[in-house]
């Protein structure tokens, strides 16, 4: 066996291990994490397919980002894991019943033969397949990479105006004007004449 | 060394790398070691003490230089504390989760044009994959010692770095703009021509929003919320002790000088002599090192800490807005005549 | 690499759109951040946004319009195609968006929705529409459709305090990506089988016949599955009943009008543009899913005492009708599903314009209690939706007669009798629940006798041409569906 049939199916078992603990995981954490474990491995393995692009981006764009937001908000969130888990169990084997047909007509009718796939010739040394994948974006591809960032907007723009609250009575200072406060802003130099302490005897007098 | 080739056989490529990584990670944890010196020297300098001066070698002082190594053994032989509530495998985990991308990462990095472990072509995404998987050692430390000050600093530090990281990547993208690559020894090779042709100058806005993210991601003053030991004791460290500790310790420093580095190759020239007739060479590189590591050792003798929403401010509306405005620039710019200002 | 400069001409009231929509948003940012006091800011209703819309939408109709001449023209490496099909349904989908502002202003106002984000969003649901009514590339059929669902989705949510309407959004959201994971699970297939994700290129390949049917038909099992869902025929409609009732009624109008047209466009593209050879393989699907629709949307909006869920499941029967067009696989059948989409929209608008004209702060007229003796409180109203309702149930001399009809003769003529039986079966089952209504207003006593509020002005105006345009389509319907049948002459002749 070659050497990197061997890290693949290395890469290829940690994968489905990872990912049959994002499910069975009792706490949503540890969950996550094995997400996180998940999607490095499989950037792993299109290492080995030589899409290093995508893999070093789905590195830093999922791990580095995407579930690091995740993990935020699941560590965050007090679930009840037992009473998810009943329904769980409850389901397990219609679902395993549906999963198990699904598998079976699909390792049927789909695998590398089916489409009639033969391994690509690999590429020379100095072949850069982000710059490839720079050129064919930007130009053949325009169009739906501008609709993908019109989508990603459009997520923006829903995720701000779904949570953003305006509350009142916030003690909220503007940063500019802070930075702008001048002395003559803030002070006053009052000339106050002397007084005599007899003016205060006379008052309580009266 | 062809002795040892045909020695080995086969094993010699693996043996060999690990004999090259040995080679980096020795001195790079002997860097950290009296980084941490050269912290309290400097720092004690600057607020008029003497700082470290006692321990040294073989009844010799020498400025307190055996100082590390007197810390280092007194946090290996202290006991690993694990508090009762915590999730244990993970608790043990963290650790290694932000020491091991600290290491990763210089994988990549070019120490002159042909001194590097593994150049490889994207390694500017390959250091900013690496770099941003940092931050789970933080969030993994702070949920698993089950604490409410570990928690609350290990949610400050997720936000804070993913905010900054992407501060830190339109920086990036204005290098790589300029450079026209994602190699590192190619970008440093495009600012040859001496101190005026490095990139710090044509990219200046993008080079103090890299440095200052830098001082971010890595927790450091000003920006140490994540630790904040007047409001949370010590954020998401606070239940570590002993070794466990020194290796969140080992961590921040091995990223401090990793950032320095690679603001030095990025936008100081690397490895680049400043003056067209002097030799380049690695000197260069550990000078604008050390010069920016004394940057963040200023940095926190200096400034007050940032409020949080400060920070988080900073990072969304002051430096996201400057870069993409900067790297909108250089595009147009090098449509013009002017272009090659910037390259 | 030279690359030539795309042609924008074709996508340009797309980049109008765009652009426009972005300009709405950044006026709301400016708006917000120039007024001093914080609190004014949640209450006053801001109106930039909604004459900014207008105009957009107007400016678009009449870009599409002006350069709307027949030809098929394609830009952007062979993704965007602009047809006569694709200029029709656009200039649908800009009337329906205009209407649809139109008529929720008021209902908006009133709910402290009128801001410029959920203008910002039905721009960007209009941009979705038109990428997915242009798409010759199962990449920007799928990016529309994304770009479509996501705005809807937070247009759903966006009164937020609601949790009726948050449910229904989170719904919404959980079974729409659900359909886009099957639906791009089946592209992918066909896309390993075919090797191109060009919709010509992939009927030029199964043309020639493919070496493995079985996963042709397991590609399509999952791409028409993931149509089911988007368009909300039965058995995948759960969502529809949901999502109608607890959106707010402006958002309902929105999404019970334009999307139609986009899906049907999204149906046409991918069934008609690129699996036209596979033709015998979905025809089948479609057929139970279409007798399916009928069955459950007709039968099941006899029990809804909701007059928004009632019009949802009546929503299901009629995109039954429209598959039973598609499923001839024929010029005339998809005319005449063209021309079925069309004529619902403009029904659809008008039911739902009225819902929301009936609507106050605090009141939403949608339980069909409301409209008891409607007539005696306005008349005028009473007799628009009477003639709505007629028309839904599809009889004459109303649009939606003649609606029905043509799908019934293109189905005939493919030689589907026995589906055009159970389809006129169906639409005499439905016809129940429409007269119903008509009953409501006409002869039960009302709740209350307080008059209905004075609205709008435009609004009121509008309603009327839409309600009498149902009228006036049904007593000449010639131009309208010789213009349908033409457009896709011109397209697929």
């Amino acid at each position: 066996m070659e050497f990197s049939t061997v890290v693949f199916y290395f890469f290829a078992a940690i994968l489905l291990l990872s990912g049959l603990r994002v499910i069975t995981a009792k706490n949503p954490v540890h969950a996550a994490l094995a997400l996180v474990l998940a999607f490095f491995t499989a950037a792993g393995l299109w290492i080995l397919l030589e899409a290093e692009f995508l893999a070093i981006t789905l590195v830093l764009v999922y791990v580095g980002a995407v579930m690091v937001l995740f993990l935020f908000v699941v560590m965050m969130l007090d679930i009840n894991i037992e009473q998810l888990r009943q329904q769980f169990w409850d389901y397990l084997p219609i679902a395993a019943l549906v999963a198990g047909l699904m598998i079976v007509q699909m390792v049927l009718v789909l695998g590398g033969e089916t489409f009639g796939l033969t391994a690509p010739a690999p590429k020379p040394a100095d072949y850069s397949n982000t710059r490839e994948l720079g050129l064919l974006l930007y130009t053949e591809y325009v169009y739906p990479f501008e609709l993908a960032a019109v989508i990603l907007l459009v997520a923006i723009v829903a995720a701000i105006a779904l949570t953003l609250r305006r509350r009142q009575g916030v003690k909220w200072v503007d940063p500019a004007v802070q930075v702008k406060v001048k002395r003559e802003g803030r002070v006053r130099l009052v000339n106050l004449k002397p007084q005599k302490p007899e003016l205060k005897a006379e008052e309580d007098e009266a | 060394m062809e002795l040892f080739q045909d020695l080995l056989g086969p094993a010699w490529t693996p043996v060999w790398t690990l004999v090259k990584i040995v080679a980096i990670v020795l001195p790079l944890l002997t860097a950290v070691a009296y980084l941490t010196w050269a912290e309290r020297k400097v720092i004690g300098w600057m607020q008029v003490r003497m700082g470290p001066n006692r321990v040294g070698f073989f009844g010799f002082r020498l400025w307190g230089l055996g100082q590390p190594i007197a810390d280092a053994v007194k946090l290996l032989t202290k006991e690993i504390i694990i508090p009762s509530g915590a999730s244990r495998g993970l608790f043990l985990f963290a650790p290694v989760l932000a020491i091991a991308p600290a290491m990763a990462a210089w994988a990549v990095i070019p120490f002159t044009d042909r001194l590097v472990l593994a150049n490889i072509d994207a390694s500017l995404l390959y250091i900013l994959a690496i770099t941003s998987m940092g931050v789970y050692g933080v969030i993994v430390a702070g949920w698993a010692s089950n604490s409410k000050y570990a928690f609350l600093g290990s949610l400050r530090s997720a936000a804070q770095i993913v905010s900054y990281e992407i501060a830190m990547g339109f920086a990036l993208v204005g290098v790589l703009m300029s450079a026209q690559s994602l190699n590192l020894v190619e970008i440093v090779k495009g600012q040859e021509g001496g101190f005026w042709h490095w990139y710090w100058l044509p990219l200046f806005p993008l080079f103090l929003v890299y440095l200052i993210s830098g001082v971010a991601e890595t927790n450091r003053a000003p920006f140490d919320v994540a630790e904040g030991e007047s409001e949370i004791v010590a954020g998401f460290h606070v239940d570590y002790s002993g070794m466990a500790f020194a290796v969140f310790f080992l961590a921040e420093y091995a990223n401090m000088i990793l950032i320095s580095t690679l603001t030095s190759l990025m936008f100081l020239g690397g490895w680049l002599s400043p003056i067209p007739g002097l030799p380049d060479g690695f000197v260069w590189l550990a000078a604008k090192v050390s010069f920016i590591l004394l940057l963040f050792l200023w940095f926190r003798a200096t400034f007050p800490r940032y409020r949080y929403d400060q920070i988080m401010r900073l990072g969304w509306k002051v430096f996201i807005p400057v870069t993409l405005f900067w790297i909108l620039l250089v595009g147009l710019m090098m449509q013009t005549p002017y272009g090659h200002l910037f390259h | 690499m030279t690359f030539p400069m795309p042609d924008l001409l074709p996508a340009a009231p797309e980049i109008l759109v765009l652009v426009m929509a972005c300009v709405v948003l950044m006026f709301e940012a400016y708006a917000v951040r120039g007024q001093a006091d914080r609190s004014e800011i949640v209450a006053r209703p801001r109106v930039a946004g909604y004459v900014l819309t207008l105009l957009t939408l107007l400016a678009a109709a009449g870009l599409t319009a002006f350069t709307a001449n027949g030809v098929s023209a394609t830009t952007f490496s062979g993704m965007f195609v602009d047809d006569a099909m694709a200029d029709l349904l656009k200039l649908m989908t800009y009337l329906a968006g205009i209407a649809a502002a139109i008529y929720s202003r008021q209902y908006l106002a009133d709910r402290a929705l009128m801001r410029g984000e959920y203008f910002a969003l039905l721009l960007f649901a209009v941009l979705g529409m038109m990428v997915m009514i242009s798409a010759s590339h199962l990449l920007t059929l799928y990016l529309g459709l994304e770009l479509l669902s996501l705005a809807l989705y937070a247009m759903v949510a966006l009164r937020r305090d609601d949790a009726v309407a948050v449910e229904a959004a989170m719904k919404y959201f959980v079974l729409g990506a659900l359909a886009s994971g099957l639906l791009l699970y089946g592209m992918s297939m066909l896309y390993g089988l075919t090797g191109t994700l060009e919709l010509n290129k992939m009927a030029a390949t199964l043309a020639g016949g493919v070496d493995n049917p079985v996963v042709l038909a397991f590609g399509l099992v999952f791409v028409v599955a993931g149509l089911g869902f988007k368009l909300g025929t039965a058995p995948f409609h759960m969502w529809v009943p949901d999502i109608y009732h607890g959106a707010p009624t402006a958002v309902t109008l929105f999404i019970g009008s334009a999307p139609k047209l986009a899906a049907f466009a999204f149906v046409i593209r991918l069934l008609a543009d690129g699996l036209q050879p596979a033709h015998a393989d979905w025809q089948q699907m479609l057929a139970v899913m279409a007798v399916l629709s009928l069955a459950i949307g007709n039968l099941a909006a006899i029990m809804q005492t909701n007059i928004k869920r009632m019009l949802a499941y009546s929503t299901i029967a009629h995109m039954g009708f429209l598959l039973l067009g598609v499923m001839t696989g024929e010029l005339n059948g998809y005319g005449a599903a063209l021309y079925y989409v069309v004529t619902y929209v403009i029904m659809s608008l008008g039911a739902f314009g009225l819902i929301l004209h009936l609507a106050r702060a605090g009141f939403e007229a949608d339980a069909l209690d409301d409209y008891k003796g409607l007539n005696s409180r306005a008349p005028w109203l009473a007799a628009l939706m009477a003639i709505l309702m007629l028309s839904m149930a599809g009889l004459p001399p109303f649009v939606g007669f003649y609606a029905k009809l043509t799908v019934l003769q293109a189905l005939v003529g493919a030689g589907w009798i026995w589906l055009a039986v159970v389809a006129v079966l169906f639409s005499l089952v439905g016809a129940y629940y429409y007269l119903r209504v008509v009953k409501l207003m006409y002869f039960d006593t009302p709740h209350s006798h307080e008059p209905v509020l004075a609205t709008p002005g435009d609004a009121r105006l509008l309603l009327s041409v839409n309600g009498l345009g149902v009228l006036l389509l049904g007593l000449l319907p010639q131009p309208l569906l010789a213009l349908c049948l033409e457009a896709m002459r011109l397209t697929y002749g």
